[in-house]
């Protein structure tokens, strides 16, 4: 058997293309919707680490705000207090921060499942949206902290460079071979002895141990991978975003984690990459044609829930599967 | 029952004891399991014979008593050094992991085993050694042909020999079976007790098989433990059991009857 056997084959040849699109699309679109797709590939690397928890390990997390949070709150410390203009070492700071907060809160909560796992995330979560609310002198409150155009791989922005055409471009591939670097790991990371694992946990925890899995170490190891790409999207969002504020350790953040999920479907690898793009332009389309965007949303998710279950990349799985099916039963001419 | 001289106990609890309330689920068992033996442990329900499998592997913990193993005491071992000790098990209601594949089971108990659990930057299906070797055991149970089939898709036969492959996978020096044939028709439980009995005999592992069906005990297994209200209630070869007063009084009888 090779490296890359037969379905990984096909994964990699369907990915070919896409990459290759996303590689000519600033060149073809708009500015402005190269930036809207930036963070929605940002945002689709917090799902792929949400999704590691939810749908390999079997654990819903409410409170993935805080490791897309402290990877912001880390980069925007590390540019205010340590004068760090460097992109790689903004990077290093919000994982390093992300995987510190991450195997603590880890620590508490993987000794619990279900709700008790989801509320005590939530309850955590909460703790830091406090202390980044309530520490003003520190952390600059509601107003939150600005974070300049960094340089990427030493390079600053050009004298005169208009900001959102550094954004559409060289931050957009920053964050693209970023996006691909962190897809193609947590890709290997779930089909590796240690994902099966993972869902042989999700399938049967009492089994799981009694083959000599210690669940819940590799629970406790998955939830510190999974905080470390979501605190990697945090500081990748910030300079996208300018600033960052308490509302991205809010609540409300990580239940758009959580929608991200179960748009794309999270019973597939794809699924949560898809939901945060597609979800990201359904709230963008919301926001700018009607104030009751958030009804709008609601509605999107109740719709979902009762006639796509499996989101996105579930229904486009079946659909395809329908009509190899039919293709097959076809009789050749 | 006459003891063999050459013989060596693997397994031997002392005055082992779990009390579930006023029920005395198991009171005070003195229970040896010799190497290389396939026994069959008996009772009606509520015998303690499933509690007393749940004690020795760790599921359940010990109220008062003792479990040696290899000379070692177990008694407070997590179901994780048990498990590396040689110790493992199949279950009454069968415990799979029904959204992998039926190889990814196996390959699953093998990774476990080889301690490559931990590898997170290799993928699975690179690992031809273990691979072949799930192949392999798939096919001693005879479940080859469902290797790419999810486990949650197998008949309820299947689902019993791959909830005991998954066992054996391990490797175990000693292999707990409650109730393999439970939940399966009639004319199911001879195959599936010839294929289990030949690979653990083929293995040369020590087995203790919790059953029901006193024909698929007596067919198969030398030794018959008989349990009756947490108590041991005899013990011997088929023939001694079906000759004692008590088990047939508690037992056998009430089997008759029924």
């Amino acid at each position: 058997m090779s490296p890359v056997s037969g379905p990984n084959r096909r994964v990699l040849v369907a990915a070919g293309p896409i990459v290759v699109v996303l590689l000519i699309l600033p060149w073809v679109v708009e500015p402005y919707q190269t930036v809207l797709l930036s963070y929605g590939l940002v945002f689709a690397i917090a799902a792929l680490g949400f999704n590691l928890l939810l749908g390999y390990t079997g654990l819903l997390s409410f409170g993935h705000s805080a490791y897309f949070g402290v990877g912001a709150y880390a980069v925007a410390f590390t540019v205010k207090y340590l004068k760090v203009g460097s992109m790689e070492l903004l990077l290093l700071a919000g994982i390093l921060a992300s995987a510190l907060v991450a195997a603590v809160f880890g620590l508490v909560c993987v000794r619990y499942t279900r709700i008790f796992f989801g509320i005590l995330t939530l309850a955590l979560s909460q703790v830091l949206w406090s202390l980044a609310f309530k520490f003003f002198w520190v952390t600059g409150g509601t107003d939150g902290l600005r974070v300049p155009t960094p340089t990427l791989l030493g390079v600053s922005i050009d004298a005169g460079q208009d900001k959102m055409a550094f954004l559409a471009h060289r931050y957009y591939y920053y964050v693209l071979v970023l996006f691909v670097a962190a897809t193609a790991v947590m890709w290997v990371i779930v089909h590796s002895p240690f994902g099966k694992a993972l869902q042989a946990i999700r399938d049967n925890e009492t089994r799981a141990e009694f083959v000599g899995v210690q669940v819940w170490h590799y629970r406790w190891v998955a939830f510190l991978i999974s905080g470390v790409f979501t605190g990697l999207a945090g500081a990748l969002w910030v300079p996208l975003n300018g600033l960052t504020t308490p509302d991205i350790l809010v609540w409300n953040f990580s239940g758009e984690i959580v929608f991200f999920t179960v748009l794309g479907g999270f019973k597939t690898f794809a699924g949560p990459i898809v939901g945060a793009v597609v979800f990201n332009y359904l709230k963008t389309f919301a926001v700018g044609y009607t104030v009751y965007w958030q009804m709008f949303l609601g509605v999107v998710l109740v719709t979902l829930v009762l006639a796509l279950p499996t989101g996105i990349m579930g229904m486009v799985a079946r659909l395809s599967q329908k009509w190899s099916q039919k293709w097959k039963r076809t009789p050749a001419p | 029952m006459e003891e063999d001289a050459r013989a060596v106990s693997l397994l031997k609890t002392t005055q082992l004891t779990k009390y579930f309330g006023e029920t005395h689920a198991v009171d005070h068992v003195d229970f040896t399991v010799t190497e290389g033996e396939v026994l069959a442990l008996i009772g009606s329900n509520g015998a303690g014979k499933t509690t007393l499998i749940n004690l020795i592997s760790g599921l359940i913990p010990v109220d008062s008593g003792a479990i040696v193993f290899q000379g070692a005491d177990i008694t407070r071992d997590s179901i994780h050094e048990k498990i590396a000790r040689g110790i493992a098990r199949s279950f009454q209601l069968v415990n799979l992991f029904d959204q992998l594949t039926t190889l990814d089971n196996l390959a699953l108990a093998i990774f476990s085993r080889d301690g490559k659990t931990r590898k997170l930057f290799t993928l699975s299906d690179a690992d031809r050694a273990v691979r072949d070797e799930a192949v392999a055991v798939l096919q001693q149970f005879g479940l080859a042909n469902k290797a790419g089939m999810v486990a949650g898709g197998l008949s309820q036969g299947e689902r019993k020999l791959l909830d005991v492959a998954v066992a054996y996978a391990l490797k175990p020096k000693l292999l707990f079976l409650d109730e393999p044939t439970s939940g399966v028709s009639t004319r199911e439980k001879a195959p599936i007790m010839d294929i289990i009995t030949s690979v653990v005999r083929a293995g040369k592992i020590t087995a203790v098989i919790v059953e029901h069906d006193m024909d698929v005990v007596f067919k198969y297994c030398p030794r018959i433990v008989a349990m009756h209200q947490g108590t041991i209630l005899a013990d011997g070869t088929p023939e001694e059991i079906r000759n004692n007063a008590q088990v047939t009084a508690n037992l056998l009888g009430a089997q008759a009857q029924s």
